[in-house]
């Protein structure tokens, strides 16, 4: 293992040209200055280079192999993408300089909300948010303005959720004040219509829907559940962690959601960076897009601007325009795919996604033994004596990411895979080989999954002491131990 | 170019295997008439050489700080990155990796957080820190719901010196909700006191405080955080990271909880985005925090690990009622933050505080010498300050960008009362030789 | 595990009498549920509890759980051990990891409680 930056005792390097240390104390009054001492890593550029080359090579990557994370969409992270947003032009304009000289930067967002307009069918878009779950409560308050606009009379204070839903769906409704309310799954793993009705009620604001569901499912019966909630005056939110399925193939809007986010960093192969920075773009049907956070983008003749003066937008959620760096790597990808290249991802995910299942159906049990979509849940057999996070983690020791594990939360010994449409048959093929001969290993030799990782950096880790002896920082006196 | 690694042998390969004749097949599901049956109107697939030149083109019509002499902050600012940065940060095992939940094949972004969270300690002087939030305006809201819920409060004070971005964010989540957010005035470029003591009482939950804040000004921090406690309130700061190379840390005047922007830890401006949301609290606040936390472990074989620990905090455990919705964070900014300040060390740190108040100190003393120029506020200030110009603002900055000059910041849209002054910002990337230029400019246009 | 002169609420909480007051903590089959206790929030002294109102929280690494008073009263003492060694409630759930003592304020909602039999019963079939 790598020790820590701070254990390093080598002499930092200079990166600027001067001191002037007098301006310190002339400057600043005294009881200002820093008092206490500041403790910060001292090493020399080339420990420091070294130090973090070593923790890298110590993760796993989609550069470095199969990543099949479900519900992540962990596609290919093209490498033009990086280079271009790394432009001058790009990373080095100040967010507060005038309009007249950032005119590139608003087209390439102007341009960006168009393409995502186009393969949604949605009427309005804002690139403001900075993560899935950001949009989601950019989403939430454009519901709630809406409501409070055009009933205010009306008391709408519950969102409806779905027992699938991703954590942050019930999360980000209870941050802007709503009760939340779970909805039930049929049999089949689609939302259960009559749980719906019953639940559907004048308090109803929205309901959240991922679709295709963390399942891994298209909802069926999507236009009945879209009629029932639009019948009861409320809104149908979509949740768009898994729109890699439907891209291309199509669009949100026409299936009768009123307001969905993207997740830039799944869908539109921006890297996810270790857990971020992503973007989480929100488009709108057009009776929500008076409520959409300022500035939007404007665009007039050939001169685009900043428009401010929105009278009943939510204001901002974010200081100034969003992750516009993402944006552009979105943005480079939607121009590498072009009209060609989309119409093929939802359908090559769902392809890709089906064949793997294909393979590993007669060795490891699926809740609802249906047709998938970019993804599919299954779980470990009930007779073998080992649980999914062995699973997981001997998937490790054959050099694969496992894939999203206890997810959704209504499957027990949930395994959830989702290949996307980057990957090749042939990786594929491996990946499934290894995951044959692990269901052989776990009837056979259990204790083999029980052990494992052993082909990785770390074994695993005592959690529940990570939890109870709390360490969150590194303490020199520690050292004495 | 559309990535996808499959030949259309294999895609054939495939459906012999599932046994069906068309991929079709496989989207019974979906109401047919809802499949998308037209072309997208996109524009045509293109080659990686033509992305590259649509991009570089969209870039040519931006001033970038690459080309351009910069004198504007206001919350971003063009610090120098060292070289250090984009090569770890660009390591594809860095940057195409997910959230680490599997810990033994992530223990690289684990280990750098956990130092990243360290280093947010030790600058702040507070006990622990999150892996990292959006952005600073966020990381302003996150603090003050922690702060209501803790005291369970809903009256906010927060100072009018405050990036007015931050405090716009904070009225969006806060709008239709409990909590009102009281603005408290300012005096001579810092929050008026007497001001906050009248509205300081026992149903405040936090007081707010950027230091320097927004017009760059020191704040009369000290007695703050006294203040707040004996009315039971907490005292949230949000600091700009550069500045406690030299200032005093927070934890010294009694802050509770610490926000702030992270971008100046060697991230560019970006147009604004990603940047880094810093997070710190006390210890007592820890279970109540929004985020991603790393903690120290040991693994099966005895090895010092790290891993994430406190999630039953989060949302994927405690759904409607966990801490925050938070999924994505910023780890990649958090990074380059853990490597920026690697790089540069205390004595570096230190160093590009001071290089760049010693430049905004000359550049505004150079400014107060020239006819009709005023400097507004005479408390201390750090590297940025604002100055009251003799000519139209506007045009000024349009003279300026001729030369290759980026202007401060006109402050009259957030603060009418500040009309025709501009907020300007010296970072140690300025040279005399462009602080003279800047100067020689204003010196012209006033004759 | 089921001790039989304990008294056990359908939240899978068990009760024990002490004259005037009651001691409250988990059940065997809860703190097995739960998995590697982690932490344990535990109410001040002198609150006052409705019955099956949460006095707490239980955490494992990867699950929370609230904890509710099978009774109505004043909480009059709670374990400082449980919460600085929260593992007590793992391995010893009916002695050193109890949690709460409580003055009854109804002495007849004890009789509501379930017997050992009848918890014995509640678990076995939600295990099935």
């Amino acid at each position: 293992m790598e020790k820590l930056i701070f254990e390093y005792h080598s002499q930092s390097t200079a990166y600027v040209p001067g001191s002037e240390t007098a301006a310190r104390k002339k400057y600043i009054p005294a009881e200002y200055l820093a008092a206490e001492e500041l403790v910060l890593p001292q090493a020399a550029e080339q420990d420091v280079i070294r130090h973090f080359t070593a923790l890298s090579r110590l993760n796993f990557s989609v550069d470095t192999g199969f990543y099949p994370l479900g519900s992540c969409t962990m596609k290919y992270n093209p490498k033009v993408n990086e280079s271009v947003a790394d432009l001058d032009g790009l990373a080095g304009i100040h967010p507060y300089a005038p309009e007249d000289c950032v005119q590139g930067a608003l087209a390439l967002i102007y341009e960006l909300e168009g393409f995502l307009k186009e393969v949604s069918g949605f009427a309005g878009m804002t690139l403001q948010p900075a993560a899935g779950a950001h949009g989601e409560i950019t989403g939430i308050l454009l519901i709630k303005a809406y409501h409070q606009q055009h009933h205010p009379e009306q008391k709408r204070t519950v969102i409806l959720v779905p027992d699938t839903a991703h954590g942050t769906n019930p999360a980000s409704a209870a941050l802007a004040g709503y009760q939340v309310r779970q909805v039930k799954s049929d049999s089949q793993g689609d939302i259960d219509l009559e749980d719906l009705r019953q639940n559907l009620g004048p308090d109803v604001a929205a309901l959240m829907l991922t679709n295709p569901n963390t399942l891994g499912l298209f909802e069926k019966n999507i236009l009945e559940v879209s009629r029932l909630v639009h019948d009861n005056g409320a809104l149908l939110y979509g949740d768009g962690a898994n729109f890699n399925a439907l891209l291309g193939l199509v669009k949100p809007a026409e299936l009768g959601f009123d307001i969905m986010h993207f997740n830039l960093h799944k869908t539109f192969s921006t890297p996810h960076g270790g857990g971020g920075p992503g973007a989480g773009a929100v488009g709108t049907n057009n009776e929500l897009i008076p409520f959409l956070p300022i500035p939007r983008v404007n665009k007039k003749g050939n001169k685009y601007s900043w428009d401010y003066q929105q009278k009943d937008s939510i204001g901002k959620v974010r200081s100034c325009y969003g992750n516009f760096l993402i944006a552009v790597r979105a943005y480079a990808y939607f121009l590498a795919l072009g009209a060609e290249g989309i119409a093929k991802v939802g359908r090559q995910s769902i392809l890709n996604a089906n064949y793997l299942m294909h393979k590993l159906e007669n060795y490891f049990p699926r809740p609802y033994p249906r047709l998938c979509m970019h993804e599919f849940v299954m779980t470990p057999h009930h007779d073998w004596e080992v649980s999914t996070l062995d699973i997981a983690k001997r998937i490790i020791d054959y050099g694969f990411h496992p894939p999203t594990i206890y997810f959704p939360l209504i499957v027990h010994e949930a395994m959830m895979i989702e290949p996307t449409e980057t990957e090749t048959k042939e990786t594929m093929d491996a990946f499934a080989a290894a995951l044959v001969r692990i269901a052989a290993e776990a009837s056979r030799e259990p204790e083999l999954l029980k052990k494992a990782p052993q082909n990785s950096p770390v074994g695993r880790i005592d959690e529940a002491r990570a939890g109870r002896q709390l360490i969150l920082k590194y303490e020199k006196r520690r050292d004495a131990r | 170019m559309d990535y996808i690694g499959n030949t259309e042998a294999d895609n054939q390969a495939m459906l012999r295997e599932l046994a069906i004749a068309s991929a079709e097949e496989l989207l019974k599901d979906i109401p047919q008439d809802k499949i998308i049956s037209r072309p997208l109107d996109l524009p045509p697939a293109a080659s990686e050489m033509e992305v590259r030149k649509r991009l570089r083109q969209l870039a040519g019509q931006n001033a970038s700080v690459a080309d351009f002499a910069c004198f504007l902050g206001a919350g971003a600012y063009d610090h120098y990155i060292p070289s250090t940065i984009p090569v770890v940060t660009k390591r594809g095992e860095f940057y195409t990796a997910y959230t680490p939940y599997q810990p033994e094949i992530s223990q690289g972004t684990l280990q750098s957080i956990f130092e990243y969270q360290t280093m947010i300690c030790n600058l702040t002087g507070l006990d622990v820190a999150n892996a990292s939030l959006y952005d600073g305006a966020t990381a302003l809201y996150e603090a003050v719901h922690l702060a209501c819920e803790h005291t369970r409060r809903n009256t906010v004070l927060i100072a009018k010196t405050i990036h007015p971005e931050y405090r716009q964010v904070l009225r969006t989540y806060t709008k239709n909700s409990p909590v009102t957010i009281k603005e408290i005035m300012f005096t001579d470029g810092i929050t008026d006191l007497t001001e906050l003591k009248r509205q300081l009482n026992d149903q405040v939950a936090a007081i707010v405080i950027q230091q320097p804040n927004f017009f760059g000004c020191l704040e009369d921090v000290l007695h703050l955080g006294e203040m707040a406690h004996e009315h039971g309130a907490l005292f949230i700061t949000s600091v700009y990271p550069i500045s406690l190379g030299v200032l005093k840390k927070p934890s010294e005047y009694g802050a509770d909880i610490v926000i702030g922007e992270g971008q100046s830890l060697g991230l560019p401006v970006s147009f604004g985005g990603p940047y880094l949301g810093i997070f710190a609290c006390r210890q007592e606040f820890m279970r109540k925090m929004p985020g991603r936390i790393v903690g120290e472990s040991v693994d099966n074989r005895g090895q010092r690990a790290y891993v994430l620990t406190l999630q039953t905090r989060e949302q994927h455990i405690r759904r409607e009622r966990a801490t925050s919705n938070i999924c994505s964070n910023e780890a990649l900014c958090a990074l380059s933050a853990c490597v920026y300040l690697s790089s540069l060390g205390a004595a570096g740190l230190r160093d590009v505080a001071t290089m760049s108040l010693a430049g905004a100190h000359y550049l505004a003393e150079a400014i107060a010498g020239i006819p009709g120029w005023k400097i507004n506020f005479k408390a201390p200030f750090f590297n940025e300050f604002v100055a009251t110009a003799p000519v139209d603002t506007e045009i000024l900055n349009r003279k300026l960008l001729s030369k290759n000059i980026i202007g401060g910041l006109p402050l009259g849209t957030c603060y009418p009362e500040l009309k025709k002054s501009l907020l300007f910002c010296v970072t140690e990337k300025r040279t005399k030789a462009e602080i003279d230029n800047l100067i020689n400019v204003l010196k012209e246009e006033v004759v | 595990m089921v001790p039989k002169e304990l008294k056990y609420s359908k939240s899978h909480e068990w009760v024990k009498q002490e004259g005037n007051n009651v001691v409250i903590g988990i059940t065997d089959y809860a703190q097995e549920e739960l998995g590697d206790i982690v932490f344990v929030e535990l109410p001040k002294i002198g609150r006052q509890l409705k019955q099956q109102e949460s006095f707490g929280v239980a955490e494992s690494v990867k699950a929370v759980s609230d904890l509710f008073s099978p009774v109505s009263g004043k909480v009059v003492a709670i374990n400082e051990t449980v919460g600085k060694q929260p593992e007590l409630v793992n391995k010893e759930p009916y002695t050193g990891g109890w949690m709460i003592k409580v003055e009854i304020a109804a002495a007849g909602e004890l009789t509501g409680l379930m017997s050992a039999e009848a918890y014995e019963k509640l678990i076995n079939e939600g295990s099935k």
